[in-house]
């Protein structure tokens, strides 16, 4: 083909471009929708409760992405230092993913229970008192921070449109729930456990005291203390019809 | 060229008030009802900038006895150079600090504004977008223009994509520091952010068509492909990656359409193209015009421009998943990634082929000009960034290099050496070229630019290898009883003096680009050159080389 017709046309060397440039992307993200073993069926996923939101939104805010991974490889090093290798479904309801792309701290993918919250609490406030030779950022303003949850059902509705199957009957008792969450022992602390199973319950933060209201800390914490521990592994077979 | 003054002009006239009008009023929406203090501050901005904007253009209405529109449209590109060098030295400063952080953590100062996590989209944006994006509008503007024998279009289009352009660097910036950002790396700025830039790149890529449509001469020239196809395919990155539904259109939170696996397959479709688009097919349009011109020796090989062009920018798209080897992402998209992450080594050696052999007959100006040494040794580490990535891209590499500082050292030989001195080089050429100047203020000063930046990116990517390789290494490491070896904190720790090592090699990185600004400034202000004997004639603006006749551009 003779090229002078694109050299001679910014139009169709335009067009041209575009279209050679639209195939890769839509030979590799398309299918990703509709292929069914893209995302593994699993037991055991549930969306966030309204205080891991929270949470999850104060990580992305602090950018925790740039040095923490969420997503352990399918190799044998780092499954024995993280955990079982990161499934797709693990990651299904995060808008967006918080795999990261670089290991300055280690990956988090699996951190929810593997320290105590007075570690969390201290380690976020000030890292080097818990890990000397640590180069994280201190967090001591997350503790002094009250949470503003003000429109944390705007935030679930948002997401419910987005796919994440958010009820109704979350969504109404949004406000509630994240005080629930650090109210241990509460009727409405049962409530939330029957819409969020396996859901953490209690103070993440520390402060002792009747009706004292959520911080930022908390709802960090509580974010961290479920990661990667949702998914019920004894029921996960990677070769077998969690792939259909 | 056209003289195209005619009715129109009045038109545009009232467009950019009208523009600037509905603007003001967005701003002023998200200055009184804006839910966040962030927002409230921006909108402020916005309406301040469209006022002044709205100003200048209702006090400098089209004349149409006296006004005659001809020759090149240089007065954005003007502020988009010197937008260039100030957004380069802010970057490189940033960047920096984040470098000396990783080494002293105690220098986070445990502020919200001043922590790691918050800066670190503010370096990146800030060279790439800030430095990176303005030296490609200005570059592509002036290129376009001279290439087509034709002017930019319009009145204020132009003036609107660098200004617009530089708006929407201080709203991401301002919004990082306050903890606004989407998350996704390069792309971090969010919904309202990316609207306007949305705007002001569709009113790029008209203001280039625009030129193109004009132009005087038959055939569009081999820069002018790479800049076409970097702008449109940018747009369609971004457009793509940035799809999102606010939380509240008075707020500033938004959430991505495309969650996990396949967000994760989105993103690095975006991001590995932001390095193949912007950072590569963009900066090649510049080597495309600078290298040529300086050297005064035509494009090696024709032939090789059209193989390069196209297979370079069909390759390219197909390499985001080899960010994502041994992850959730399905392997037959792994793979494929990788496989055309290889074959993308061919269509960026036979571009650096073409750069590097431009100078056939002229290799004696590297030792006498350094501005061709910067243009010259920018397409060096190209080829050597552009023989690491797919290097890096094999699965087995991959899981070594991955997550680890190697990555960091990659991206920086790229960005230090090829983005960065091309750049350089580039500004260096055009600042004499646009404020009519018989060279540069001094090219001595080039030389301590050259030396200093080229230290600088040795120690970084050096120090890098050493950093990403030990770790990797560490982190796989067994003891005699088959347990993991070492504590993650252990692999930390060991990084300690190569930091110290990158953040020395920043600095002088960093002193560099403060050289080149004081140089760029005493060239503007008009002052005497000092070593104009040592310049090539080349250095001088087109109108003041010996020997040629000034040929207005009509």
């Amino acid at each position: 083909m003779n090229h002078a017709i694109f050299e001679r046309n910014s139009i169709i060397l335009l067009i041209g471009a575009l279209i050679v440039v639209s195939i890769g992307g839509i030979v590799e993200i398309a299918p990703l929708f509709y292929v069914q073993s893209t995302i593994e069926k699993v037991q055991g996923m549930r969306p966030y409760s309204p205080l891991e939101l929270a949470g999850r939104d104060i990580y992305v805010r602090e950018g925790c992405y740039n040095c923490h991974s969420q997503m352990i490889r399918s190799l044998r090093d780092e499954i024995e230092r993280y955990g079982h290798y990161s499934l797709a479904a693990e990651s299904m309801y995060d808008y967006p993913f918080q795999w990261g792309s670089k290991r300055t701290g280690p990956d988090l993918a699996r951190v929810g229970g593997k320290y105590s919250d007075a570690w969390h609490v201290e380690h976020l406030r000030d890292p080097r008192s818990v890990v000397p030779a640590s180069i994280m950022p201190g967090y001591p303003f997350l503790d002094k921070t009250l949470l503003d949850y003000s429109n944390i059902s705007q935030r679930m509705k948002t997401l419910k449109e987005l796919g994440v199957p958010y009820t109704d009957e979350m969504i109404a008792s949004a406000d509630e729930d994240v005080v629930a969450q650090i109210s241990p022992d509460s009727k409405e602390a049962k409530a939330l456990l029957a819409r969020y199973p396996k859901a953490q319950v209690r103070k993440f933060d520390g402060q002792a005291g009747e009706n004292i209201p959520p911080t930022e800390l908390d709802a960090v914490i509580a974010y961290l203390q479920m990661l990667g521990t949702l998914v019920d592994f004894t029921k996960f077979d990677a070769s077998g019809p969690n792939l259909r | 060229m056209h003289d195209v003054l005619d009715e129109r002009s009045g038109l545009s006239d009232s467009l950019a008030l009208i523009s600037a009008v509905i603007t003001g009023a967005i701003g002023l929406v998200f200055a009184v009802a804006g839910e966040e203090g962030i927002l409230r501050l921006q909108g402020l901005l916005v309406l301040a900038a469209s006022v002044a904007a709205g100003l200048y253009i209702a006090t400098h209405p089209t004349d149409f006895r006296q006004e005659k529109r001809s020759g090149y449209f240089d007065g954005p590109i003007r502020v988009a150079t010197i937008a260039c060098v100030f957004w380069g030295v802010v970057g490189f400063l940033v960047g920096d600090i984040l470098a000396w952080q990783l080494s002293f953590p105690a220098l986070n100062f445990d502020l919200p504004w001043t922590n790691f996590g918050r800066l670190r989209p503010v370096h990146t944006s800030a060279v790439i977008f800030a430095f990176g994006g303005n030296a490609l509008i200005a570059t592509s503007l002036y290129v376009v223009q001279r290439t087509s024998q034709a002017r930019l279009p319009g009145k204020w289009a132009p003036w609107f994509v660098v200004w617009g352009y530089q708006l929407f660097i201080v709203i991401a910036a301002s919004g990082y520091l306050m903890g606004v950002t989407q998350s996704k790396e390069y792309a971090e700025p969010e919904w309202y952010a990316d609207i306007w830039l949305t705007v002001v790149w569709v009113t790029y890529l008209l203001v280039f068509l625009g030129t193109l449509k004009g132009r005087q001469e038959p055939h569009i020239y081999v820069a002018n492909w790479f800049f076409l196809g970097f702008i449109a395919t940018v747009a369609m990155l971004h457009l793509v990656n940035n799809l999102a539904l606010p939380v509240s259109f008075l707020g500033t939170q938004s959430y991505p359409l495309f969650p996990g696996v396949q967000g994760a397959m989105t993103q690095w479709w975006y991001g590995h193209n932001a390095v193949g688009f912007f950072l590569t097919a963009g900066f090649l349009g510049i080597m495309y015009y600078f290298i040529p011109k300086r050297a005064e020796r035509p494009v090696y090989s024709y032939r090789l421009s059209i193989v390069h062009f196209w297979s370079l920018i069909f390759l390219y798209i197909w390499a985001g998943p080899h960010h994502l080897h041994y992850t959730a992402l399905p392997e037959w998209t792994q793979t494929l990634g990788m496989t055309f992450s290889i074959m993308l080594w061919m269509p960026s050696w036979g571009g650096m082929i073409n750069g590097l052999m431009t100078l056939s007959g002229a290799w004696d100006k590297l030792r006498t000009d350094p501005v061709i040494r910067l243009l010259v040794v920018s397409v060096a580490f190209y080829g050597m960034s552009t023989f690491e990535g797919p290097l890096m891209s094999i699965k087995e590499v991959n899981s070594l290099s991955h997550y680890t500082d190697w990555t960091i050292g990659h991206v920086h030989s790229g960005a230090l050496g090829w983005v960065g001195m091309i750049s350089f080089g580039a500004v260096y050429c055009l600042v004499p070229w646009l404020w009519k100047r018989q060279g540069l203020y001094s090219i001595k000063l080039v030389e301590w630019h050259f030396w200093l930046a080229m230290i600088g990116i040795v120690l970084y990517i050096s120090s890098m290898w050493v950093a990403g390789i030990t770790q990797g290494l560490m982190w796989r490491a067994y003891d005699r009883l088959g347990f993991l070896k070492y504590s993650f904190i252990e692999t930390v720790e060991a990084l300690h003096w190569p930091y110290v090592i990158r953040a020395t090699g920043g600095v002088l990185f960093l002193l560099g680009g403060l050289i080149m600004a004081y140089n760029v400034w005493r060239t503007i202000r008009g002052d005497q050159l000092v070593d104009v004997r040592d310049q090539p004639p080349v250095a001088a603006a087109p109108e003041l080389r010996p020997g040629v006749v000034a040929v207005p551009a009509e």
